[in-house]
């Protein structure tokens, strides 16, 4: 990470729209949506109610872009076909 | 009014006339005694047409310096002015106008702090508001007040500074006090003072973000680049004020000497009481007593290596506030000046005076005692008391 004399001045942010970068996947705390893509209906109730614009819409597919993901679980509650499963990420590590 | 001669301004005066030299393009600004004169005399150049700027009435003194905030993060040269209780009114937003590195001046005309209600000077205003990240500069009279909002606007926005400035003038004494001003013409104040050069100004083509969250990631990261950037101020600070010293042939310096050489005793001043000091010095002299007089112009950013060595020969100092930090070494001059001579290998003895509060008027004849009580201490080469309070009747203090 940048030190002090390589920080921008006085903190401001040259870049535009960098907010992007910000990993608000690390503020997951115990579980993660996992996708079934078999049971999937390409409806986009997900991609319409994630509060964070965390599912990415394909061609033909819906997928869940962890880097933001901040694990509400409003998609699995959500989704009709019951195709997301809140997975808890304590039994992973 | 005729610029390049001798006017008859006080205080205010001094310095609503350099403003309008100094041609600010925004002013917001909340009219409060002592300093009303000042908002008062820029509306009056602005309604007149001799002052092209944008004049913002607010209707508070937080919404005052939030304006000059927006208006100084565009771009564009801004200024305001205030006194006690619009100063701490302000508080919240001196901290974000000195973090987001803003170059607003403020002339504050200091007075005394509430409660018992009180609108007569002391400095319980800007002393309290030493850890805003602004610099700060005291002044003793009109001209002062003139010369150095002037040099305020330069520091500022220099490059190797970008921070705000509060030029302080004791209220009422200066602030209502009519004296001979020695101006200098629109065309000296111009070359002196070129164009606010901003380094990113709103600019649709190159946008950036300023007042974005610091996570703990990053928040001691960018306050200890402005704890450098405000440390490495004093030394442009003191090329500036060269510069108009040559320029305009004047004698300003951070620290000034008064009759410091062989004094044993110096008297430490801050504001207008220097001149009343002066004179107490003066006749102390006159009686063959070794007294001297520092004169403190900045203390925000404090000159330590300076303080140093201006007090390096003396036994015995005595340090007088306008103020007083409750419960702790008397004003807050006192315990700064002592923590600077700390590690000073024969450092002299320090000794706080808090006096003048609430404008209690501050005589020759109380300089006077507190000489003697400084001769004293040098004399038994030890410090009995950490400060006593000057002018205040009652057991354990210099009165009346
Ligand atoms: S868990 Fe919440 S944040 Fe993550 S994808 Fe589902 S709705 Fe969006
Ligand atoms: S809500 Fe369920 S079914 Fe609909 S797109 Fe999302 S995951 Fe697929």
């Amino acid at each position: 990470m940048k030190t002090w004399d390589e920080v921008p001045f006085a903190g401001y942010i040259l870049e535009p729209g960098n907010a992007e970068s910000y990993k608000t996947g690390d503020w997951r705390s115990r579980q993660k949506p996992v996708l079934s893509q078999e049971k999937c209906t390409f409806c986009l109730l997900c991609w319409i109610y994630c509060p964070d614009g965390a599912i990415v819409r394909k061609e033909d597919a819906v997928e869940i872009d962890y880097y933001h993901c901040k694990g509400c679980g409003i998609c699995s509650y959500e989704c009709p076909s019951g195709a997301i499963r809140m997975k808890s990420e304590l039994e992973e590590t | 009014m005729v610029a390049g001669m001798v006017l008859a301004l006080n205080g205010d005066e001094a310095a609503a006339y350099a403003v309008k030299q100094c041609k600010p393009d925004v002013i917001a600004a909340y009219p409060i005694t002592p300093q009303t004169i000042i908002v008062e005399r820029l509306s009056e150049f602005v309604a007149d047409g001799e002052l092209d700027a944008e004049f913002i009435s607010a209707e508070s003194e937080h919404s005052a310096l939030s304006a000059c905030i927006g208006a100084s993060a565009m771009g564009a040269r801004t200024y305001t002015a205030t006194a006690s209780q619009g100063l701490a009114l302000m508080y919240e937003m001196l901290f974000v106008a000195s973090s987001f590195r803003l170059p607003i001046v403020m002339s504050v005309a200091n007075r005394a702090l509430n409660s018992p209600l009180n609108i007569w000077n002391d400095m319980s205003d800007t002393m309290g508001a030493r850890d805003c990240g602004w610099i700060q500069i005291y002044n003793e009279n009109a001209q002062e007040v003139y010369d150095f909002t002037i040099q305020a606007f330069r520091i500022a926005e220099d490059h190797g500074v970008l921070l705000p400035v509060m030029v302080c003038h004791d209220g009422f004494i200066v602030s209502h006090s009519t004296e001979g001003v020695e101006t200098l013409s629109d065309s000296e104040v111009d070359s002196f003072l070129p164009p606010r050069d901003p380094v990113y100004p709103l600019d649709v083509e190159r946008p950036v973000t300023i007042g974005c969250v610091g996570v703990p990631e990053y928040y001691p990261e960018i306050k200890y680049q402005q704890e450098v950037a405000t440390k490495k101020s004093i030394s442009k600070i003191k090329e500036i004020m060269n510069e108009f010293n040559e320029d305009f042939g004047r004698n300003y310096g951070i620290i000034e000497e008064y009759r410091m050489e062989d004094a044993e005793v110096a008297i430490l001043t801050i504001g207008s009481a220097s001149g009343t000091a002066k004179d107490a010095v003066d006749e102390m002299r006159t009686e063959g007593k070794p007294v001297g007089l520092l004169k403190l112009r900045l203390f925000r950013p404090l000159p330590v290596k300076d303080l140093r060595k201006a007090l390096s020969d003396v036994k015995v100092v005595g340090v007088v506030d306008r103020h007083i930090s409750f419960g702790a070494l008397g004003g807050a001059l006192n315990m700064e000046v002592r923590a600077a001579l700390y590690e000073m290998k024969d450092r002299p003895h320090v000794m706080g005076f808090p006096t003048g509060l609430g404008g209690r008027d501050i005589r020759v004849e109380h300089f006077i005692k507190i000489a003697d009580e400084l001769l004293k201490i040098a004399e038994r080469d030890m410090l009995e008391e950490d400060y006593r309070v000057v002018g205040c009747r009652g057991p354990g203090c210099i009165g009346p």
